[in-house]
């Protein structure tokens, strides 16, 4: 019973009904499993006693006929997310003993469905990077290959659940974060439309691209989660007034009919060939199935790299003022005076990535400089939107790879920034445009898992949903664990 | 781009991040790497471009000027690394 498993959401789900296991040992499981492979360093917090607590509760709601699929399912939240009175670091030393007096909305959202928190799940510090190599707690390894990252930010989730420890994750996409971990350990990964999901309690990084998310196995899981988490909340500005629709129920459309663009920047210079023809497969299953293929441009795509890296700086150093050693966060000793508090605390507490990011954008806000990079930034931006516009007049989803590369090894672009960011190259243009996207499995390279991306125009989650259900039912790369031979 | 040490130190300044003077050269270059790849924003075509700040523009919602939140001055105070009577507390301003 300790074993790892692929096993998701819905299977548990039918189990616990059934009485063939109750909330309170599923949970011990995964609680065994987290102890079992701390190798992968995929949490920073463990919270034992309360998801026990968290389980017999759900046990009780199951007995009187709950009616949420995540009711007694465990899960880890990204240790971005905000949770009452557990530590919450965003992977830094500033927030390193940071307990919130509240839930985020996304967590009391899976809370209120009774879903088990085991852990606050390993991430690159506030959520910058690609390899969860800025982490303060160090990195989180690959469940595929432990000399390699789970890519990033996200990449603890990631890990947590490509290990088998949970069926689920939370995490949180501002330039693939989600999507490009999901690809680099073979899961499946949810960036839903900008403004879908509550942002209130997720430590902002920049939020005019932050978006929470889901990890898990199967799309299936993903329509469970995002039924969840999905809706309007009134604490966050940029939530959405848009009803939220049956995902779950739009899993059986089928893939007949559908166009499907090809973008061919995606399969640029900087794509590995195994990758490429992992995607180039997977995307000729789809047109078995009856979608039909259709070649496209983005011709900006180019500069979605360039743009992403003004915008996002520019907004992290504006959101990361807040950290002044004041009211919260990492304070440094003995301050000889207020300006001596603020400069000490902010060099001592945040990581070299996130120094530079906000140096970046302190430089792209600046007089002189703001028309240059930062407006210009966005006036790109503006092309990449109409480029994915247009592109949607004509096609249903855009297909390509999530990332360019499998998971790379641990330190191998960690002194490079630029390299670093390449990482992103498909990635960052959905989260400039708002849109939603998925990364799900579509087979491996010398033995690591490939991922495919797929991407619909605003709120079309339940298209991208059923597209990937689809194509999951006729696959089974999203099965496959990591020990047992890809 | 190129960004030299002066440059980096004014711009760490504005950030209020501590810079010592033997890391500003490796950071002034790293600043100067990054920026370049802003650079190439200056090839795009952007005549009758307005910029976009925002994926929905039209969107954002309007709500009643209303105090929602109750009383937790505690509980936020407990979090700073110092406060008494209610008040955050820092290095005297004012000699």
């Amino acid at each position: 019973m300790s074993t790892p498993s692929a096993e998701g959401i819905a299977h548990w789900a039918r189990a616990l009904r059934a009485r063939e296991i109750s909330a309170v040992e599923l949970t011990e499981r995964a609680l065994a499993a987290a102890l079992a492979q701390q190798g992968l360093n995929a949490l920073i917090s463990r919270v034992d006693e309360s998801a026990r607590a968290a389980a017999a509760g759900a046990d009780a709601v199951l007995a009187a006929g709950a009616e949420s699929a995540l009711c007694g399912i465990p899960l880890v939240h990204k240790d971005i997310f905000c949770t009452n009175a557990i530590r919450t670091t965003c992977g830094s030393r500033m927030l390193g003993e940071f307990v919130p007096p509240y839930d985020a909305a996304v967590v009391e959202r899976l809370a209120g469905a009774h879903a088990v928190t085991i852990g606050k799940a390993n991430m690159d510090e506030f959520a910058m990077g690609s390899s969860n190599e800025n982490s303060h707690f160090g990195p989180a390894r690959n469940p595929w290959d432990l000399t390699r990252v789970p890519g990033g930010s996200s990449g603890g989730s990631a890990a947590a659940v490509a290990a088998g420890i949970v069926p689920f994750a939370t995490g949180t996409d501002t330039g693939g974060s989600i999507r490009q971990p999901a690809a680099f350990c073979g899961i499946t990964g949810l960036k839903p439309t900008y403004g879908r999901v509550s942002r209130w309690g997720m430590i902002a990084f920049a939020s005019s691209l932050d978006c929470g998310g889901v990890l898990a196995r199967s799309a299936e899981d993903c329509a469970h989660v995002l039924g969840a988490i999905a809706g309007h909340d009134a604490r966050d500005a940029t939530s959405m007034q848009r009803p939220v629709e049956d995902y779950l129920r739009g899993l059986t459309a089928p893939v007949a009919g559908l166009r499907i663009g090809v973008a061919r920047e995606y399969f640029g210079a900087g794509v590995e060939d195994g990758v490429g023809a992992a995607v180039h497969e997977a995307l000729a299953a789809l047109k078995a199935k009856g979608a039909t293929l259709v070649d496209i441009s983005l011709s900006h795509a180019d500069l979605a790299i360039p743009a992403y890296y003004v915008i996002a700086p520019a907004e992290a150093s504006s959101n990361l003022a807040r950290y002044d050693g004041v009211r919260y966060g990492y304070r440094c000793a003995d301050p000889q005076s207020l300006d001596d508090l603020y400069t000490r605390s902010r060099a001592e507490g945040f990581g070299a990535e996130v120094k530079r990011r906000i140096l970046i954008g302190t430089y792209a806000l600046s007089a002189g400089y703001y028309d240059a990079y930062y407006l210009r930034a966005q006036r790109v931006r503006r092309l990449i939107a109409n480029d994915f516009a247009e592109a949607f007049k004509q096609v249903d989803l855009i297909a390509g790879p999530t990332a360019p590369t499998v998971a790379f090894k641990l330190g191998e672009k960690a002194s490079d920034p630029l390299a670093m960011y390449a990482a992103d190259v498909n990635t960052v243009a959905v989260n400039l445009a708002g849109l939603p996207a998925i990364s799900i499995p579509a087979g491996f390279s010398n033995g690591l898992p490939v991922g495919l991306q797929l991407i619909a125009p605003a709120f079309a989650e339940a298209r991208l949903l059923s597209a990937a259900h689809q194509f999951q039912q006729h696959t089974d790369w999203h099965l496959r664990m990591p020990g047992t031979g890809a | 781009m190129s960004i030299d040490s002066d440059t980096a130190r004014r711009i760490a300044r504005l950030a209020r991040l501590g810079i010592g003077d033997a890391e500003l050269a490796s950071v002034a270059s790293e600043l100067g790497r990054v920026l370049g790849l802003a650079d190439r924003l200056a090839s795009a075509d952007l005549q009758g471009v307005e910029p976009l700040a925002h994926p929905h523009e039209q969107g954002l919602a309007w709500r009643p000027d209303r105090v929602t939140e109750t009383d937790r001055a505690d509980s936020l105070l407990a979090l700073a690394g110092e406060a008494r009577g209610g008040f955050y507390l820092v290095p005297k301003v004012i000699e």
